[in-house]
């Protein structure tokens, strides 16, 4: 066999959840018949919902790699509310509702707390959508990260406040329509020049660990997580999980358009220890914003009787930008 | 239990909420037919042996290939893959090289010794085959499967037919043929050489058999009129490359010419080569392009110095002397006389034009029905005379091992349903795996495997095979490039990427359930499935 075969010995399966070619103790989290499915079956998430499954992803994964010995602290949004309608519960562990912005300063207590009754191996996560975390959240979060309190803080990125009808969030990409937050003037979406990437900010505290991920992608999620898991201190993963209420898409395209906002270099993927970023994930085939933006209703009025809007053109200097801030694409071959 | 203020439930699981009532559309686990299977005229699954050759279950791929076709070593080596050229992974990179792993496994059956189970039951049936090429060995092969006493009846002195005494050393080894013709005879097939049927009618009621299956080949060259004159030495391809098999080397001498443009043409071309023909020129009437033999062929033939006259008919022959009209194409394609001529010396004329069937042993038979000089069969392969079946190069077909092969089966598979009065019925074919039905994103480059060739210059010299296997290796390397198109891996992709964790994994082998009582019907498990094996379906409301 040469270097070549060898390197892609699983030519088939590589990339998928499982495999059946490779050892079990190797595959995903996701792949195994014991994983703990902390959020199970019944919850009232919309069909297709994206951080419904990249909540199991994250959540599984961290389950995993503290022997499931893990406590949870959720922040207001759809995650919340999807799972945990009273009485009723879909966490298949233990598991708190802080407030809208606080999660951050209630998991730094209960990480506390576990310090000071003894029990060291017990570890902390909090979660909450990208409204909970980048807007009303912030303070708390950059306070965690400041304090570098023990606590993985996971955000669940679906770019707007979806709980409560589609409102714009810090993280709603420009020309982005929202239901009741409309700019004012004639054009429709989101404007340009607002919002913040948290990941960049997380990297400025220099704290242990900052990552994004996706739920296109399991292999390096849950890589992600475990490393995460691995390391003390406050650490920050931002995952991308596409809504087809709020994005007005069909509920199979969860997992296609999260592909395709990597595969664009509108979502770029990355991982930073100390204040550094330490790896980028590449683009397999880059794809043009068109291909993603096409695909979801929120971006309908780009499109609109056939004509493509000029701020097509912007989104993909964005995606343009990203590409050569992270070094998105593998170098050409022969090219100096 | 006393419950808070405005709350009238107990505290639980949200299990207790059955989201399968919100779905509209259900996913349902499905196989489809791979392109290859579709393609394969012996009916081989190719998709399924494949599976087990990427897990290194080398034995379970070869029991499983051969299934449907007994004949892999020969097949690795001469089969002209059809399957191949429709492998969905040609849309992604290069093709899977379907052939070449089945060779390997051939090979390897064959360095192991592996054999054939014998049938569990006789069911006390006689059955004669006729002609042991790939046809009669198949049919003879499939029905001793199914428990039918067979009886192998062979003119030649040797089994194998066309592939012995047509296909040259140097691309099929003889002792492949015998390996894999052994290994039918020890399931119990009785094999006759040297005894031709003449009379089919009366070798039935000799037997007494209950059925038959004819597969006697086309052996008779066609000739064309070509005026000679003088001490033309003139031969035809089949008589030649039989000859290979005897005692003495045909006597060509030093510039051999070749008349005809098919398979035959170029290995009568590449034979005269190796017998020390310095020059080898194929003449044929049309181009290059409307050869019916295949491009790697003709381009094989070209390393080892063929030559060849395109567009170019023998009008006729004198001595050592051609009169070569040059032809042109019309606007149909048809090629038309210019008047132009040229001639060409040669030691030697062999004309490739094709075979018709001796169809002698049908004489008188009632029912028998001939077109275009083969025999008319029905869907079920049998003549117009009950219980007489026939298939190969002697029934309208394409002529090739494969095909030949593929209907060697499928009549046993009627003689038997025949025989035990329940006529066969073919299972109903799945739905085509085509490419768009995939998901192509899990797949990663991954460029075939070459095999290895001899080098031209070290060809000539001998008739050595000219084209190596794979090892271990590499097989497995090129099994794991398949895409298992159509039908369920095991990647776990829908358990993975199911959001209310509604998919069911049922363990290594198993397979996957949808759990109905929860799945929303979202289609992502659909969406996401690289081989389309899911199927997302109107839920009836
Ligand atoms: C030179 C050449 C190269 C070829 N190369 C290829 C190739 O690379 N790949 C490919 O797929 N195909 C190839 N073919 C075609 C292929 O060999 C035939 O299509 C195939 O062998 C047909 O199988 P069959 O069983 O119908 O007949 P055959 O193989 O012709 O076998 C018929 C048998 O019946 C016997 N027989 C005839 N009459 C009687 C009788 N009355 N009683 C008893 N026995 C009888 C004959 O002796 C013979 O053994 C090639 C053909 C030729 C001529
Ligand atoms: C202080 C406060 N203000 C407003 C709300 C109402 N509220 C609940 S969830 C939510 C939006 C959640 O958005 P995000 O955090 O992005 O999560 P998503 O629902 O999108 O997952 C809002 C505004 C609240 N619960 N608390
Ligand atoms: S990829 Fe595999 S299953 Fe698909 S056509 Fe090719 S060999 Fe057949
Ligand atoms: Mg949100």
């Amino acid at each position: 066999m040469n270097e070549m075969q060898k390197l892609k010995f699983y030519q088939k399966g590589t990339l998928t959840v499982g495999n059946r070619l490779v050892d079990e103790a190797s595959r995903n989290v996701q792949a195994s018949l014991d994983r703990s499915n902390s959020l199970t079956c019944g919850h009232r998430a919309c069909q297709g919902c994206g951080e419904a499954l990249g909540a199991r992803y994250a959540i599984d994964a961290a389950m995993r790699a503290s022997n499931r010995n893990l406590i949870a602290v959720n922040a207001t949004g759809c995650l919340e509310v999807f799972t945990t309608p009273y009485p009723e519960t879909s966490w298949q562990m233990p598991w708190m509702h802080s407030l809208f912005g606080n999660a951050a300063a209630v998991a730094t207590g209960v990480a506390a707390a576990m310090r000071v009754t003894g029990k060291p191996a017990t570890r902390v996560v909090a979660q909450g959508g990208d409204g909970g975390t980048t807007d009303i959240g912030f303070g708390c979060l950059s306070g965690m990260f400041e304090r570098n309190d023990d606590v993985l803080y996971i955000c669940y990125d679906n770019e707007g406040y979806m709980n409560t009808g589609v409102q714009r969030s810090s993280a709603t990409p420009p020309t982005a329509r929202t239901a009741t937050t409309p700019p004012l003037g004639k054009e429709t979406g989101n404007v340009f020049g607002t919002g913040k990437f948290v990941p960049k900010i997380a990297v400025a505290h220099e704290i242990p660990y900052v990552a994004t991920a996706s739920v296109a992608d399991l292999h390096d999620l849950e890589a992600k997580i475990t490393k995460a898991m691995s390391m003390h201190g406050a650490r920050y993963i931002q995952i991308n999980v596409p809504c087809p209420l709020g994005w007005g898409a069909a509920s199979h395209d969860t997992i296609r358009l999260a592909r395709l906002a990597i595969e664009t270099g509108l979502f770029p993927i990355f991982e930073a220890e100390h204040g550094r970023i330490t790896h980028v994930r590449k683009i397999r085939s880059q794809v043009p914003v068109v291909e993603y933006l096409k695909l979801q209703r929120r971006f309908a009025h780009l499109f609109k009787g056939g004509v493509e809007d000029p701020r097509v053109a912007r989104m993909q200097a964005i995606a343009d930008r990203h590409i050569a801030e992270y070094g998105l694409l593998e170098p050409v071959a022969g090219a100096a | 239990m006393k419950h808070p203020y405005a709350i009238t439930l107990d505290v639980g699981t949200s299990r207790k909420n059955l989201t399968g009532s919100w779905r509209t559309l259900r996913p349902e686990y499905v196989d489809r037919l791979p392109p290859c299977n579709n393609a394969c005229p012996a009916g081989e699954d190719i998709q399924g042996w494949l599976s087990h050759a990427e897990s290194g279950g080398y034995e379970a791929a070869w029991r499983a290939l051969t299934a449907n076709n007994p004949l892999p070593a020969i097949m690795g080596r001469v089969c002209y893959h059809p399957c191949e050229n429709a492998c969905n992974r040609a849309s992604i990179d290069e093709t899977v090289g379907i052939n070449s792993v089945e060779r390997f496994l051939g090979d390897l059956a064959i360095e192991k010794g592996w054999q054939f189970a014998l049938p569990a039951t006789e069911s006390g049936k006689k059955v004669l085959v006729v002609g042991a090429g790939p046809a009669g060995l198949s049919a003879a092969y499939h029905l001793r499967r199914l428990g039918h006493w067979v009886t192998l009846r062979e003119a030649g002195p040797l089994a194998g037919g066309m592939m012995r005494f047509g296909i040259p050393k140097y691309r099929l080894p003889r002792n492949i043929i015998d390996a894999e013709v052994a290994r039918i005879t020890a399931m119990g097939v009785a094999l006759e050489l040297n005894s031709k049927v003449g009379d089919i009618e009366k070798a039935m009621v000799d037997g007494p058999f209950d059925a038959a299956f004819l597969a006697v080949g086309a052996h008779i060259a066609k000739r064309a009129y070509i005026p000679a004159a003088g001490a033309a030495k003139v031969l035809d391809a089949v008589q030649l490359l039989r000859s290979m098999e005897g005692e003495a080397p045909p006597l060509l001498g030093r510039k051999v010419v070749v008349y005809g443009g098919g398979n035959t043409a170029i290995d009568v071309a590449r034979t005269a080569r190796r017998l020390g023909a310095q020059e080898a020129i194929i003449v044929y009437r049309r181009t290059r392009e409307k050869m019916p033999a295949h491009d790697f062929e003709v381009e094989e033939a070209l390393e080892e110095g063929v030559s060849m006259k395109w567009l170019s008919t023998i009008k006729n022959i004198d001595g050592g002397t051609m009169q070569i009209e040059k032809m042109a194409l019309d606007e149909k394609g048809f090629p038309q006389p210019t008047g132009e001529f040229e001639t060409l010396e040669a030691d030697s004329l062999v004309l490739a034009l094709g075979q018709d069937v001796d169809l002698s042993l049908l004489n008188n038979v009632p029912g028998i029905v001939i077109e275009n000089g083969v025999v008319k069969v029905g869907p079920d392969m049998m003549t117009g005379r009950a219980g007489v079946f026939a298939g190969g190069d002697m029934a309208p077909s394409e002529r090739t091992v494969t095909v030949a092969v593929g209907h060697g089966k499928k009549a046993a598979r009627f003689i038997d349903g025949y025989l035990r009065g329940q006529p066969y019925v073919p299972a109903p074919r799945h739905g085509l795996a085509s490419f768009d039905r995939l998901n192509s994103w899990y797949y990663e480059d991954a460029p075939a495997t070459v095999r290895p060739m001899l080098e031209a210059a070290r060809r000539v010299q001998s008739f050595a095979e000219v084209q190596g296997g794979l090892d271990e290796t590499n097989a497995l390397y090129e099994a794991r490039r398949c895409l298992s198109c159509g039908n369920c891996f095991e990647c776990d992709n829908c358990y993975g990427v199911c959001p209310d964790n509604a998919v069911i994994k049922l363990g290594a082998g198993n397979r996957f359930r949808i759990d109905y009582d929860y799945c929303k019907g979202c289609g992502l498990c659909a969406a996401e499935c690289p081989c389309g094996a899911i199927e997302m379906v109107a839920e009836a409301i």
